[in-house]
């Protein structure tokens, strides 16, 4: 028995699946999902009344139970599985009430699996607009189960939905559907059922038409089932097709009984717009001037609160190295934990506005029409348009990009586009960036109203996109495959963004990443404060003696100065950094850089963490100023001059878009992938890109 | 001799046409699964502008579709 009775949300896409979801759960979700399409199955849980608590789980949307990518296919796997540990006790069917229709197809057969069913009427007042009435007490007389009206976005009929859900769970009522078998149909579910005794006949009949995508079976079960086929001559092709339309001859009669259309068809909302958004100048004019829109925003206005917090943490551990006693141990919290947890701190305006935006993008309807604008385009480089959604997103990380490439029906569109998704500028990498930029590109403004580095930092990112595009196309030319693929997608209407569910996400997103890039950096700080520290044998102690034996006359400020960076080179962290400082000259990069390529090397965003360690403990102690400041004062000592020159800031920004620096992509390529293979050869292209192309820029710059 | 079978992707902006077969299996079954049945009215709502995708109103709700996808949507032959 399961602790909890499971209740599936299943519907179409973009029919309010997830805003029901969040409605019914509130904030008690197990799992947070990540951005732009739901492509795997999550759970959350409701109290129903007071002694009743259910689990829901929320479903990719899809358009019958036979899928056409890996998101729609999770659906299957539960719905076909009785014995699936989340196979629900009743299924809510959400319906746009607009396009009732086609959303009624998905009910017929979840309803046939013989699963008691709920149809829950959602968008009543997008319907309303267009002229469609529903009886929906008539319909739920016809259909035997019961129908529900909803407003999911603004919460209305979910305590009439939760009571109608216990009910069902205790009625347990199913509809009945037309007849949809023919003789051969008829006779091959019979075999399935006897044979591996299950009672729903539409169910055995899945087994029969779905075998290969039904990896529960096993190995033995999928051969056995499709020699069943062979042996009844079973076309499963054409079964779904003459199953299709039978149900849908079946829809139409039901719903000319309960839908009433005023039948004035006016030009809609969504239709004037899309008149604007997709037209052949316009449509390309919008959408590049709204991604610069990102860009201006994403550097100039978040530019306030950051400087906000650099200051703060700059003052914070003024004030502490002024209460606290001097000890390694207030050294290590000033230096080593608040200089890195600072430096990731600083780009939460930025990474908050980022987020914003591409929720703001998905949410309106807006992200369906970048992917029709961009498909003929996006195709020539092996991609698909609905590649466009994996790659804008992974502005923001590449891990839910990569996941959300679940969508594209295509194995090769979609590799291609895993392969060349970490190729598009994270916001990982903003915090380097930024810091860079700041460094060598002046904050003036062009043409009066562009900000120099808002410009810089757009190129970056078009650097990123350019190459991504190069790397398919050049990835199209050597995987080849006689695989078809389609395009066939809904254009939802143009909806206002709801501004809760854009906040949730923010502040779920800036959660996840200092949380998760806390961790590490808060780890990799203490690690390098100790490594930057301490050194082998007395070498630390040696090298001071020498400074002072050297410069007996200097001034103490300067003196004091020259000794901590001898002591940072003769530190274990100075030996590692000059170890590799023969392999990253050429680019530019002294020990000290290497130190920080080396730990940035499990995820990016500890660049900035470790520079900022890395400089604080080599600083005089008594200069407390900001990051920024520290870095531009920073002198090379090999060349004399400063460290942070054009040359090596440039070759250090190329360097960073291009590497694969990021531990969790590699691994959810591989999960995404199911294997070594792919995730091992992006990595050794882009970091082979990544040398090349910033030992170029440096040599040519310097 | 016969005539070229008129499909979607012949249609001009605006223009009505009712399905009547597909050329393709395979993709019909998406099709239908969309709501595009035989005997279904569609209309060219929209070409992309670089020409393809192109974008028809069916079943009360927008598609967007290939050229390439369009042109196996065999529609009836106009009762002039």
């Amino acid at each position: 028995m399961k602790e909890k009775k499971v209740i599936a949300l299943l519907g179409n896409p973009n029919a309010g699946k997830s805003s029901l979801f969040n409605q019914l759960t509130g904030l008690r979700q197990k799992i947070g999902n990540f951005p732009g399409v739901t492509v795997d199955k999550k759970t959350g849980f409701c109290r129903i009344d007071a002694k009743t608590d259910i689990q829901i789980l929320d479903l990719p949307g899809t358009y019958s139970i036979y899928p056409n990518s890996l998101d729609e296919q999770v659906v299957l796997e539960v719905l076909a599985n009785p014995q699936h540990p989340e196979y629900p006790d009743v299924a809510v069917v959400v319906a746009d009430a607009s396009n009732l229709k086609r959303n009624m197809l998905l009910f017929e057969q979840v309803s046939d699996l013989g699963i008691p069913t709920i149809l829950a009427l959602n968008m009543l007042d997008v319907a309303e607009e267009m002229g469609i009435s529903i009886n929906s007490g008539k319909l739920s007389k016809i259909l035997g189960v019961p129908v529900v009206e909803l407003n999911a976005r603004q919460g209305i009929g979910i305590d009439g939905l939760k009571h109608t859900i216990l009910t069902q769970l205790e009625t347990r009522k199913t509809h009945i559907n037309p007849p949809i078998f023919d003789e051969k149909s008829e006779a091959i579910a019979s075999e399935v059922r006897k044979k591996y005794n299950i009672s729903n006949k539409y169910l055995a009949l899945q087994y029969a038409a779905q075998a290969p995508k039904l990896m529960f079976l096993g190995d033995i079960a999928q051969k056995d089932l499709q020699t069943l086929v062979e042996k009844y001559n079973f076309n499963a092709d054409a079964f779904q097709s003459a199953e299709t339309i039978d149900r849908y001859h079946d829809i139409s009669s039901t719903l000319t009984q309960v839908v009433h259309e005023t039948g004035v068809k006016t030009e809609t909302v969504s239709e004037k717009i899309d008149k604007i958004l997709l037209h052949r100048i316009w449509g390309y004019a919008i959408f590049l001037g709204i991604l610069f829109l990102i860009f201006q925003s994403v550097f100039s206005f978040a530019e306030y609160p950051m400087d906000l917090i650099d200051q703060g943490v700059a003052g914070l551990n003024e004030w502490l190295k002024s209460v606290l006693p001097e000890s390694a141990l207030v050294s290590l919290l000033t230096d080593g934990l608040i200089a890195g947890v600072g430096g990731v701190v600083i780009f939460i305006p930025q990474i908050a506005f980022l987020f914003a935006f591409i929720s703001i993008l998905e949410e309106s309807g807006y992200m369906a029409r970048v992917v029709v604008l961009m498909d003929k385009l996006i195709r020539r480089f092996g991609m698909s348009g609905k590649s466009v959604v994996p790659l804008i997103s992974s502005m923001a990380c590449a891990v839910p990009a990569i996941m959300s490439a679940r969508t594209i029906g295509s194995w090769k569109d979609r590799l291609i586009t895993i392969m060349v998704t970490p190729l598009m500028s994270c916001s990982a990498r903003l915090p380097i960036y930024t810091i860079l930029i700041a460094l060598v590109v002046p904050d003036t403004k062009v043409l009066g109203i562009f900000n120099m580095q808002g410009i810089a930092l757009m190129g970056l990112y078009l650097l990123g996109f350019l190459s991504a595009l190069i790397a398919g196309w050049m990835m199209k030319l050597i995987l080849q495959s006689k695989e078809r693929s389609y395009f066939i997608m809904e254009l939802p209407t143009y909806k206002m963004p709801r501004w809760k569910q854009v906040g949730f996400m923010i502040i779920e997103k800036v959660k996840t990443f200092v949380f998760e890039a806390g961790k590490v950096i808060i780890a990799i700080s203490i690690v390098l404060w100790v490594l930057a520290s301490y050194g082998p044998g007395d070498e630390m102690e040696q090298a001071e003696k020498q400074v002072l034996t050297e410069n007996p006359n200097q001034l103490p400020e300067v003196l004091a100065s020259k000794i901590a960076s001898v002591r940072l080179e003769n530190s274990y962290a100075g030996h590692f950094g000059k170890f590799i400082e023969p392999a990253i000259e050429p680019l530019g990069y002294d020990w000290k850089i290497g130190i920080a390529l080396i730990t940035s090397f499990a995820a990016r965003e500890v660049f900035v963490g470790t520079v900022s360690t890395i400089y604080s403990i080599g600083a005089d102690p008594e200069d407390e100023s900001t990051i920024k400041d520290r870095l531009r004062n920073e002198i090379n000592a090999n060349t004399g001059q400063p460290s942070f020159s054009i040359a090596t800031s440039f070759s250090l920004l190329i360097f960073y878009v291009f590497a694969m620096m990021c531990m969790s992509t590699i691994a959810t390529v591989y999960r995404e992938t199911k294997g070594w293979k792919w995730p091992l050869i992006q990595l050794g292209y882009m970091s082979v890109l990544a040398y090349v192309a910033a030992l170029g820029v440096y040599q040519v710059l310097k | 001799m016969k005539f070229p079978e008129k499909t979607v992707a012949d249609l001009n902006i605006g223009e009505k046409g009712i399905i009547n077969t597909f050329k393709d299996p395979v993709m019909s079954l998406k099709l239908l699964e969309m709501g595009c049945l035989p005997g279904t009215e569609v209309t060219l709502d929209f070409i992309a502008p670089l020409g393809c995708p192109v974008g028809i109103r069916v079943a009360g709700y927008h598609l967007s579709l290939r050229k390439r996808e369009a042109a196996t949507i065999v529609l009836k032959p106009n009762q002039a």
